[in-house]
């Protein structure tokens, strides 16, 4: 805390009582693997005090899941591309939005995951793929999905351990 | 991709010497591990103690090794951090691997079952 204060004396003198900097997090970046590493690692290390270890690493989870689809399954051969990020903490957690220009995201990605508890991959047939969207169903919250203009939209909220104050 | 084996009485151990197992190394970590156990020994056992996060790309790639050593040889893992852990948990592929919990406690079984 002390550190972070003293590299942004600015903010300070500016009042920002509850510094609501801290609870927004918004970022665009490539579609590339290396991106998304990238992005990771700055929106963890903006709510990483806000979180504990536990939260922090579900939180990298659902992300990397829902951006690397993208990556892979929204861009694919196409290659380019671009992803918008948006996260905002509230008492209760962090309400997420990602959004892309690719392909549209099929419609059993976004079915209850009792509807589809049967499509989960079963380990002993060694799969080694198909677990991403049973994890995000898993760990996410308020799973919604809206497209329009070619443009793909999935918001979700991650619940997180109220805040003190 | 960094990773580090040796021949411990008989047991192929493979340090992961990478924070992350993720989809951008998940290709690279299949390839290397192909080179890496290309030398015999029927169990080998993946030290994943230092790896802080795996996703599902990662944990398609441990599999993928898992079937590319069958029949003959067994995949094993060890030192699974708390959130690679949790992957294994909820995708119940902590049924299909045996787990230890340091690599020592499989170094020390090689050595007690060699004298």
């Amino acid at each position: 805390m002390l550190a972070d204060r003293a590299a942004r004396p600015a903010a300070r003198q500016a009042g920002a009582p509850d510094r609501p900097e801290a609870r927004i997090f918004h970022h665009s970046f490539a579609a590339d693997a290396l991106s998304v590493r990238a992005a990771l690692r700055a929106a963890l290390a903006r709510f990483m005090r806000q979180m504990t270890r536990d939260e922090a690493g579900t939180l990298e989870l659902v992300l990397a899941e829902v951006l690397n689809n993208i990556v892979e399954h929204g861009y694919g051969d196409n290659g380019h591309g671009t992803i918008t990020l948006s996260m905002v903490r509230d008492r209760r957690g962090l309400s997420c939005s990602v959004s892309d220009d690719g392909v549209e995201l099929p419609a059993d990605c976004l079915l209850h995951a009792d509807t589809v508890q049967d499509l989960r991959p079963q380990p002993d047939h060694l799969p080694e793929g198909g677990f991403g969207w049973f994890l995000i169903r898993d760990l996410a919250e308020d799973l919604g999905y809206h497209r329009s203009n070619g443009r793909n939209l999935l918001a979700f909220r991650l619940p997180l351990k109220p805040l003190e104050s | 991709m960094n990773l580090y084996a040796e021949s411990v009485e008989g047991v192929l151990l493979v340090r992961v010497d990478e924070e992350r197992l993720d989809a951008a190394i998940a290709i690279r970590f299949k390839d290397r591990m192909r080179e890496v156990t290309a030398q015999p020994a029927t169990r080998v056992v993946l030290d994943m103690s230092q790896v802080e996060f795996l996703d599902s790309s990662g944990l398609g790639a441990v599999v993928a090794v898992m079937k590319a050593l069958a029949p003959r040889r067994k995949l094993e893992l060890a030192g699974l951090t708390p959130n690679v852990a949790k992957v294994f948990h909820l995708t119940r592929m902590d049924s299909v691997f045996r787990i230890h919990a340091d690599i020592s406690d499989v170094t020390e079984e090689g050595i007690r079952n060699a004298g």
